[in-house]
This record gives structure tokens, sequence and C-alpha cells, in this order.
């Protein structure tokens, strides 16, 4: 026999002023299976929660309504003093006369019946409520980081400094991403690559990271603290346990004319390369598209000289499985492809500023290489198309950026800083030279950032106008930049040597694929979507899986670093237990009715649908069926929807429980 | 029924746990006044809902049922949403033919953080439904049957 207690709470004035709360109690006090119907001032206040905790003990209470606020706001509360007095916490229910009624509706004796249908539909569902064990499940003290650029390395570096081990998976050659690319960072000018490398190192000596270079995610099975993730490791074509990095094969190599990646096409690189000579790991890769042997079976060089005997042309790509806890997502960015050419119907490109017609026009990323001490050009400025020191320098913000009409809504947020960057970096190389920027706004919201712009035209003389470029145009080996500027009210025509395109910042290739995988949401540019803006920025809606860096929105490196050690930080304290509890309200196949359909299966969100047998003693197979996984299971209830045979359910919102709540109402 | 014995509305709102539950709870934080018609259940997501849910609630004497969930892309279970839009594609073809009046069916995106557009929802629907009456033909079609 049930027996239900139902606590309606005043709130002080707050649902007392609209809703008569004593005539409500009353009123449900007569409800059949109500024990007992108590009003109180607050009762989420510890006298609240005694009088609640005294009438489970005393009328033997087997289930609870709380009539109060909203759900999001207590229902933790009551479950959690009613487990104190040993009441399962999964038959407490709440009524939202606050939020949902008193709050809304000034009508006393409107809102006042209002109430009570409220709670006689909680009661209701309580009535139906099951008790329920919270799910656990085991973990595995091993995190994947995905991603090996400052945020990645970030991550990876304190969750290993924990103890704990770390698999690492990098897409490109060697650890480093976009940062070791960078000359000097803002707003402290100091070498980007000084800062980063001695960090790459320790990712790759650390005794308790497992380095995956030049390989990528594949399939990710299992739930929150049982992953098992498939990395497909590219073919090298470099025995990585032989190579000692010693440099003779690339030297010896014969193709030298292949656009380094590295450089962002502003350098040349062989055949078989490292990346850049900080590379880590310091071992060379094949460029199979480039290398003559695999493609025309010639050369072999490499090979020949190799006197590890290293190389294996041979080499095919490898399938590898870990078991993981947790993942960090850390795949970053790339720059907005400014060409004529798209790959996204959204997008129109700037064909208008001839990036990829003129040489001269190159993007921010390119800039960097060619100021870079480590660069093509040995950190001297030379432009791109006949190697001379420009003494004009236009740097146009914003190409792509809060551009609705061509590009996206969004701001890239770091762009206003490294123009300030490039336009000191220009200036302090070339003296003589003149550094204009066409911008719509500055945005240099941040520690020492304003101060470092106003240093950037106060001291080092950059010209700045406000207003938008229209053309550039190319005339006896000037580009002709023509802008407005919006302040002086006039248009400005600037004759440059080089054109520097601050483009929008997006997230890296293939991060929608990788999300798919990991079941983690993403918003319509692809960066990835967190649990919640303000409290929860570094989960995702998938348990165990959090983002940090760029992939989940423009950063720039302080942010992302500190986002990285906010994700290590979460994965340390999920590893910090010897157990995971997973919320049980999941849902259940009824295995006797299921039809094995699997309908649910293609519809979960999840894939926490396994096609399961049921076999007699023999082994003979009885039936198939379809069966949850309640570690992945999300309690979403899309497969109870979707169900032909109602085998599937809710717990939590079970078909009872929502069926007896509309039935209430009559 | 209020005073004037003018015909009230029972309106039942299945909505979704993550967006239109909390957009209903911020329009109750702003204090944003509606009319007091409807019922609202609760359920994780919209994909949860069960178009049998919607036939049951006009069962119950509903005299126009609404469903609200995430925006298009913002659900947190990632594509539950979707699954509720093709359904109700799906759905509607056939709640129509069943002889059941479109007009009584509202399907809405409402926000965590549209508080405002839970309020203008809830009032549009009421007065509309306030035009329409009280859906005397359904009951007809349940006696019968």
């Amino acid at each position: 026999m049930a027996r239900i207690g139902v606590f309606t709470c005043w709130c002080g004035e707050n649902i007392a002023r609209n809703v008569d709360v004593e005539k409500v109690a009353e009123a449900i006090g007569k409800l059949p299976h109500v024990r007992c119907s108590v009003a109180y001032k607050y009762m989420c206040s510890d006298p609240g929660q005694a009088i609640m905790r005294e009438k489970i003990v005393s009328e033997g209470l087997t289930g609870v309504v709380v009539a109060s606020c909203s759900p999001h706001m207590h229902l933790k509360t009551f479950r959690k003093a009613a487990e104190s007095e040993g009441l399962n916490p999964y038959v407490v229910e709440m009524a939202n006369i606050r939020e949902h009624c008193s709050w809304v509706h000034h009508n006393k004796e409107d809102a006042t019946r209002k109430a009570i249908d409220l709670v006689r539909m909680s009661v209701a569902k309580v009535l139906r409520n099951h008790a329920l064990d919270p799910i656990r499940v085991p973990v595995t003290k091993r995190a994947l980081v995905i991603g090996g650029g400052v945020a990645g390395i970030q991550a990876a570096l304190d969750i290993a400094d924990a103890g704990h081990e770390v698999v690492l998976v990098e897409r490109d050659p060697s650890i480093g991403g976009k940062m070791a690319g960078l000359s000097e960072t803002f707003p402290t000018l100091d070498c980007s690559q000084c800062i980063l490398t001695p960090r790459m190192v320790d990712v790759g000596q650390h005794p308790n990271i497992k380095l995956h270079t030049y390989s990528e995610v594949e399939a990710v099975d299992g739930y929150l603290g049982n992953f098992k993730v498939t990395i497909r490791k590219k073919a090298r074509y470099v025995d990585m346990d032989k190579c000692t990095g010693c440099g003779i094969c690339w030297n010896a190599c014969p193709s030298k004319k292949n656009l380094s990646e590295f450089d962002f096409g502003m350098g040349t690189r062989k055949a078989i390369y490292v990346p850049f000579p900080q590379a880590v790991p310091a071992r060379p890769v094949i460029d199979a598209n480039a290398c003559i042997k695999l493609t025309k079976d010639k050369c072999g060089l490499c090979e020949k000289k190799c006197p590890a005997g290293a190389i294996n042309f041979d080499d095919q790509d490898e399938l590898i499985t870990e078991e993981i806890g947790a993942v960090v997502v850390a795949t970053g960015y790339k720059l907005y492809d400014i060409g004529k050419e798209q790959q996204n119907d959204k997008l129109a490109g700037y064909g208008e500023y001839g990036y990829g017609k003129y040489k001269d026009v190159i993007d921010s990323l390119q800039f960097e290489r060619i100021v870079s001490a480590s660069g093509p050009t040995v950190g001297e400025i030379q432009r791109p198309s006949d190697g001379k020191e420009p003494k004009s320098v236009v740097f146009i913000s914003c190409v792509g950026s809060r551009d609705n009409a061509k590009g996206v809504s969004y701001c890239s947020k770091i762009c206003c800083m490294y123009n300030a960057k490039h336009t000191m970096l220009y200036k302090h190389k070339v003296h003589d030279g003149q550094a204009h920027v066409f911008y719509m706004d500055i945005r240099a919201g941040g520690k020492n950032y304003d101060e470092f712009v106003r240093r950037a035209i106060e001291q080092d003389g950059a010209q700045y106008h406000r207003g938008r470029v229209s053309k550039i145009t190319e005339e006896n080996g000037k580009l002709i930049v023509r802008g407005v500027d919006t302040l002086a009210g006039v248009p400005v025509t600037v004759e440059a040597d080089l054109v520097v395109l601050a483009a929008a910042m997006r997230p890296a290739d293939g991060v929608e694929q990788l999300a798919q995988k990991l079941n983690v949401g993403y918003d319509e540019f692809g960066f990835l979507s967190e649990s919640h803006p303000k409290l929860r920025p570094i989960e995702t809606n998938a348990a165990g899986v959090f983002v940090c860096g760029a992939c989940q929105g423009p950063k720039d490196i302080p942010e992302s670093v500190a986002q990285a050690s906010a994700a290590a930080g979460k994965v340390m304290m999920m590893f910090s237990r010897k157990e995971l509890t997973r919320e049980p309200e999941v849902a259940c196949v009824n295995e006797q009715n299921c039809a094995a359909c699997f309908a649910c299966a293609r519809a979960c969100p999840f894939n926490a649908i396994e096609q399961a047998e049921i076999r007699d003693r023999n082994g003979n197979l009885v039936k198939r069926t379809a069966r949850v996984n309640p570690g992945l299971c999300m309690g979403c209830g899309t497969c109870v929807a979707i169900c032909p045979s109602k085998s599937v359910d809710l717990e939590g919102f079970t078909e009872q429980q929502i069926y007896a709540q509309v039935e209430s109402l009559v | 029924m209020s005073d004037n014995n003018e015909f009230e509305p029972k309106i039942i709102a299945y909505v979704c746990n993550w967006c239109t539950y909390l957009g209903a709870d911020l329009a109750g934080t702003n204090r944003l006044e509606y009319p007091t018609n409807v019922r609202i259940i609760r359920l994780p997501c919209t994909g949860r809902i069960d178009f049998n849910l919607i036939v049951k609630a006009f069962e119950m004497g509903a005299d126009t049922v609404l469903v609200s969930g995430c925006h298009p892309g913002d659900c947190h279970y990632t594509s539950g949403n979707y699954h509720a839009r093709r359904r109700w594609m799906l759905f509607r073809g056939l709640l129509d033919t069943m002889g059941i009046d479109m007009e009584r069916i509202h399907f809405t995106w409402i926000s965590a953080a549209e508080g405002a557009k839970f309020q203008k929802v809830i009032t549009e629907i009421t007065e509309k439904t306030k035009q329409l009456g009280p859906y005397e033909a359904y009951r007809k079609v349940c006696k019968v049957s």
C-alpha cells in the first residue's frame, strides 16, 4: 500500500502571495494514498527538510512530493534528504508551483486551482515511481587526448603529471600544432617556440604519455570510464624504432619542391621530411604523394643511404585499440579559406582580395612564418613574389569574421591582437616600413591587451584605418588597396608591397566527423558544444568527454591553456574515484516482448542499444533482443517513443508515470 | 471555469527538460504573466514524446496540446528533437486523416533562454483555443467508439 507524503512550500511570500498554500495542502490531503499533506514556510531550509524527514519515518512514507520550486533548483536537495532517512531518492518528485505558477499568475483563485492540479499530477506520478539504484561503472584510469597543439599538450602533461596514463593522438607528423609555427606571442612578444618546444619535449619523454603522431581516431566505442578507441596510425614508411633522426635521408632526397605544410606553403620541404627541426618525435615521414619511389618506383635513395635501415616502403596503415576512461578533445582551428573557391556554399570567399591570385596577398599564419626566425626566410621579412623587403604592408581585419554575407557571423577574437603584434614585429625588422591596419572595431579585452594595441599605434606608428577594404588590384608590382576610413569619412588607397589578411578562425577539418564518433554536439560552424556556457564550459553532453582550446570556439593561447588545465582537472576528478556513478534514469528493455526490430538501436543518439541474444542452458538461440547499455544511455527516451511493440521504457519517465499524469488532469 | 463562466480551455504541454521546461522556469523568474490554462508535463526530451500521448491528452479532455523542445541543433541529447520533428512530419498526416483538428496541436521550439517566447506561445495558443471553443468534436468521436 502506497503511503505518499506531500510537502507544500510557501517559499516565504514567493508562492504564498499568489497561491493559497494551505488550501492546496488541504485539497491534496484528501487524495487517495496521500498519508500526510503539510505546508511550511521554507521547505528547503533545515527545519523544512526536518519536517519531511520526520514524516518519512513517522508515517512510513513510500513516496514524497515536494510542491515548491523548479526541480532544476531543488530536486537533488530533497532526494538527498529522503535518502538520509533510508527512502530511495528516486521516489521523490516535485511539483513546480513557483516558476510555473505563483510567479506567472496573479489571480490567486486560478493560480491555486492550477497549483492543486500540478501537485495532483506529481502525486499520480510518484505513485508509479520505482526505487532505483545509481548505476555504478568501473573507470579505466587512462585518458585520451585528441590533438597535440598547445591545449592538447597542456591537458596531456597535467593528467600525466597527476600520475595517470595518457594516450595523445595527433594527426600531423609532429605535435606542436599552430603555436609551434607562430613567431612571437602577444602581449609579451616572447618567442612562441621558446615557450612551446620544451613542453613538446616533456610530452615526448614523459613516462606516462603514449604518443601517436600521424594518427587519427578511427572509432570510439564504449562509455564513460570505459571507452575503447580505435586509432589509425597512418603509414609513415619510416620505422620509428630503428630511426635515429640523423637526417641523412632527407638530405639525400631529391624531391625538393613540395610545399611545406608547417610553413603554410611559404617554404618547401623534401618528400621525406620532419615538419620542423624541433619536431616531436624528431623522426621523418615520407609523403606518399611526393615520393618518387612510392609513385613511380624509382629513386629509393633514402633507403640506400639510411644507416639504420629504417626506411620501409611497404609500410601500411595500422589500426590499434586503446582502452581509456575519459577523452579530452583539443583539435584546434584552421583559418577560413579566403580564396574564391569554397567547400561550403554558405561561405562566399573573398575573390576581390586576390588571395591565391596575387602572390603577395597572404594570410596571417603565412605572415607568422615569414616573421619567424625558424621560417623559410629565417626571420627576414621578404615578400613571396620576389623576395624583396616590403616597405608598406596592409593588414586587413575581420576577413570572414563578423560577416553574415560572405563569412561567419562570430568574432574570431584573436585577430585584433595579432594584427597589432604583426605591425610591431614588422616595424622592429623594417624600420623604414609603414604598417597599415584596416579594422572594424578593435577588440582587445584582456590583461595588458589594450595597452599592447596602443603601443603598436603610438610607439610603433602603425596606421589604423577604421573601415573595410573593397578591392585589391596589382599595378606595376604594387598592390593597390582601396578602402575607406569611416572616422575621417574619406576613401583611402594604399600602395602596398604586401597584404596580410586576418582570416576568420574556423574549427579544424574533420571535427564534425570526430564529434559524431564521440556523440558530442557541435554548432552550425562546427565548434564543439559545451554542456553549459557558464557552469559546464569544459564538459560536453557525452559523459566523460571534455573539450578545450579552439575546437570549442575562438580562443587565444592563455585561454586555451587554462581550459586545457580545467579539462585535465575534470579528468583527474573522474580518475580519483574507484567507480563512477550515473543517474539511473535510463531506458530498459522488456526482453520478453522485444521483437528485435532494432528501430530503437537506430534511433538512439548514443549507440547505447545493443543487439543481444538470449540462449537456453544448452546454448541454443531462444530469441534476439535489444538491450540497453546503462553505462551509455543518457536517458532521452527516444527509443521509448519509437518502439512499435512498446517494449522499451524509460525509468523516471515511464509510460505508466506519464499516462498517470495526463489521466490525473480529468 | 472562471467567475464569468467564460470558456477556459484545458491545454496540455509536453515539454523537454532541458530547453522548454527551463524556458518556462525563466518566464517565472522574470515574472512574465500568462494564462493559467496550461499544464506542463516534463519529459527528458521531445524525442520521448510518443504520439499516443497526444491522442491521450485529447482523450482526457485537452482542448489543445503543445509539444515544445530544444531548437534544432541544441538538443541536450544531440538528436532527440530531430527524431521528434521527423515523427511529427509523419504523424501530422496520420492525425489529420484520423480527423484530429490540426489547429489543436502546436509544435514549437523554445530554448532555456526564451522565457518571453514561452509566455508569448502560451498566451497565443490560449487565445486561439478560446476562439476555437471546446474540442467537442473529439469527445463525440470518443463516445461513438
